[in-house]
């Protein structure tokens, strides 16, 4: 714990009082919020008609076994009762329980098989979408209403209307050579993951034939998350850019003899990333927590498709597990970016 | 310079607006090609929709009696498509109007009379936002009783706060401008100006959002129905024909394609038409 407050009173010491206050209400909001989140869930999933045990005894369980396993669980108590254990064991022992239509699957050590495979995921998509649209992006405006801003534009706009799980199936269409399924086929980890995050694990452990494997596996699920970022990306680089090169400081630039790559790179797009940074933070925050339809195309073992399942089998204990998980990961995403926003554009109120 | 008989109101200059708009042009026409297909689809289309065709080894790829294919279950892909269109397009149109008619009284309360009321409303979108909305949809559709209906309020029900929160702003906006305070000044009521002086400069922005919005809706729907969440899967529907495509992916992606790129191009056709109309109607509402 006194590790925890001298970290408080460093980032106190570090950060000025106004922002230490926005900070601390944004962080007291987000706490509350998710809180109340997960008791909604958490009751909404108990009052559901279906039964999840079915799913582990199926259709015609023994009533006996049903009952007592009900009972060790603790199934039976009053909604709140069991709302108040959830939260204690939560924040002592950090301990989700146990999956109830999959018997032994403790629900916390299988979100730590599959929280990296979605990070991992999300991280190589957006090392795709950003740099992809930014340029995009950049090219539009620089070449405004021309060929190559018609080009990125139609692009872009065919980028977000085209549904991840279409663009999924064609990608798995074309490239039918490409892995499917898995993140490593389960008898070629014959290494200790380290991170869980296979890219990394396999680099630190110079397996590169396993990375080339691992890599393959995250081609096309990768490519297919990237697509509607990369177009947005793209369309506020675009739109972002063209208000800045409109500005004074650009004639000057130019009028001073820099080359027009130049001003566009070097003083351009500086001004214009802070919306860019904004939208590719909210969409991180968005692929993290929603990358469910393309977990499913790809039956990629992610944090989605892992919820998806349950919610399908009424496993109420990964649903509110996964639902906080998601929706903590949503939330950081959210501060982080309206503080990088802040650090980037000290012109934003703070509010 | 102006003669009399060319001084236009704004609403003539965002018809004008609107008809120069190529993106306008071409998403109306692709939506009132959508909208064809789904009134006369009995017409138009070649087989009905749940017709089987034994004669095909299924599923297989097009050929002059089948266009667009035929699927797993030996049936017509185009005239399925067709059929899906009317789900499709109803499915949409539902889901935004409950979202339209839930989300923007709850912004405009929220934005006009603040305090409590706004906490209240904003409190409980933050909380909605706080997940992916498509998991909010399945735990809605899911916990209802399964069927397009659940789906429906589901796509509904996480549209509200897109609605909420773009009409808190503008009223907002709205609130401070000069014609709201002497109408204010006039001895006008609370209601009479949230109803006859505020409301008619948020139906813009509304407009634009439903317009994009319906995309969004009808991309919910099929993703929704893609993962299994939806109604009966014999009945025609893009979502459900391509989750059954995914299955048989090994032997033709003709049954995919179909059901695909109706979808993107309904999608498509929305967007084009909200980016036009937002042009038209509201030249400084810029991006996102």
């Amino acid at each position: 714990m006194s590790g925890w407050v001298k970290l408080m009173q460093l980032l106190c010491w570090l950060t000025p009082p106004a922002v230490a206050r926005y900070l601390s209400v944004r962080l007291f909001h987000a706490v509350i919020t998710m809180v109340v989140a997960v008791s909604l869930i958490f009751i909404a999933m108990r009052m559901l008609p279906g039964n999840p045990l079915l799913a582990r005894f199926g259709q015609h369980p023994d009533a006996e076994q049903m009952q007592r396993i009900i009972h060790e669980q603790g199934w039976d108590r009053p909604i709140l009762s069991q709302l108040g254990q959830f939260l204690h064991q939560l924040v002592t022992t950090g301990d989700f329980g146990e999956s109830i239509s999959r018997s032994n699957e403790n629900v916390s050590d299988e979100l730590t098989r599959r929280i990296p495979a979605t990070i991992e995921l999300t991280v190589v998509a957006m090392l795709l979408a950003v740099p992809i649209g930014v340029a995009f992006g950049v090219a539009a405006a620089v070449w405004r209403n021309r060929w190559p801003d018609r080009l990125c534009m139609a692009g872009a706009m065919l980028g977000v209307s085209v549904p991840v799980f279409f663009l999924g199936i064609c990608l798995r269409a074309i490239f039918t050579g490409m892995p499917i399924g898995f993140r490593l086929p389960a008898f070629e980890i014959d290494f200790e993951p380290i991170t869980e995050f296979y890219l990394l694990d396999t680099l630190l452990q110079q397996r590169f034939d396993l990375f080339a494997t691992a890599f393959k596996h995250i081609c096309l699920p990768a490519l297919a998350l990237s697509s509607i970022p990369m177009s947005i990306i793209a369309r506020i680089t675009r739109s972002s850019m063209l208000e800045v090169l409109g500005e004074d400081f650009i004639r000057t630039g130019r009028a001073k003899g820099a080359s027009s790559w130049g001003v566009v790179l070097r003083h351009a797009l500086p001004n214009a990333a802070a919306p860019i940074v904004n939208i590719a933070g909210f969409q991180i925050g968005l692929l993290l927590s929603g990358a469910v339809l393309t977990e499913t195309v790809f039956d990629w073992p992610g944090m989605g498709k892992y919820v998806v399942d349950a919610v399908r089998e009424n496993d109420y204990v990964i649903v509110q597990a996964g639902a906080l998980v998601i929706a903590a990961i949503f939330v950081t995403a959210n501060l982080v970016v309206d503080l990088l926003y802040l650090w980037l554009d000290p012109r934003v109120r703070l509010s | 310079m102006n003669a009399p008989d060319t001084i236009e109101s704004p609403k003539q200059r965002a018809w004008v607006r609107l008809r120069r708009s190529s993106s306008a042009r071409t998403g109306s026409t692709v939506i009132l090609c959508f909208l064809l297909i789904a009134v006369f689809c009995q017409i138009l289309a070649p087989y009905a929709p749940n017709s089987r065709d034994a004669t095909v080894d299924a599923p297989s790829g097009p050929t002059a009696k089948h266009w667009l294919g035929v699927d797993a279950n030996e049936k017509d892909v185009l005239s399925r498509v067709m059929y899906g269109s009317r789900l499709s397009l109803f499915a949409g149109l539902i889901s935004i109007t409950f979202a339209v008619s839930l989300g923007a009284p709850a912004g405009a309360i929220a934005g006009y009379f603040g305090g409590w009321p706004e906490t209240i409303i904003m409190r409980s979108i933050d909380i909605a936002l706080a997940f992916p909305s498509i998991l909010i949809a399945l735990l809605v559709a899911t916990a209802y009783k399964p069927g397009w209906s659940a789906v429906i309020i589901a796509v509904g029900l996480i549209n509200v706060p897109v609605f909420a929160r773009q009409v808190r702003v503008t009223v907002l906006t709205i609130r401070g401008l000069d014609y709201v305070t002497a109408s204010r000044a006039l001895g006008a009521s609370p209601l009479h100006i949230l109803v006859r002086v505020i409301v008619p400069g948020i139906v813009n922005p509304v407009v634009v959002l439903a317009t994009m919005g319906l995309g969004a809706a009808i991309l919910e729907v099929a993703g929704l129905s893609f993962l299994g969440v939806g109604g009966d899967p014999t009945e025609p529907e893009w979502g459900s024909m391509l989750a059954q495509a995914k299955d048989h992916l090994s032997s033709s992606i003709w049954p995919a394609v179909g059901p695909g790129v109706a979808i993107s191009l309904a999608i498509l056709g929305f967007n084009l038409l909200g980016d036009g109309l937002r042009d038209a109607l509201d030249p400084r509402l810029g991006e996102s």
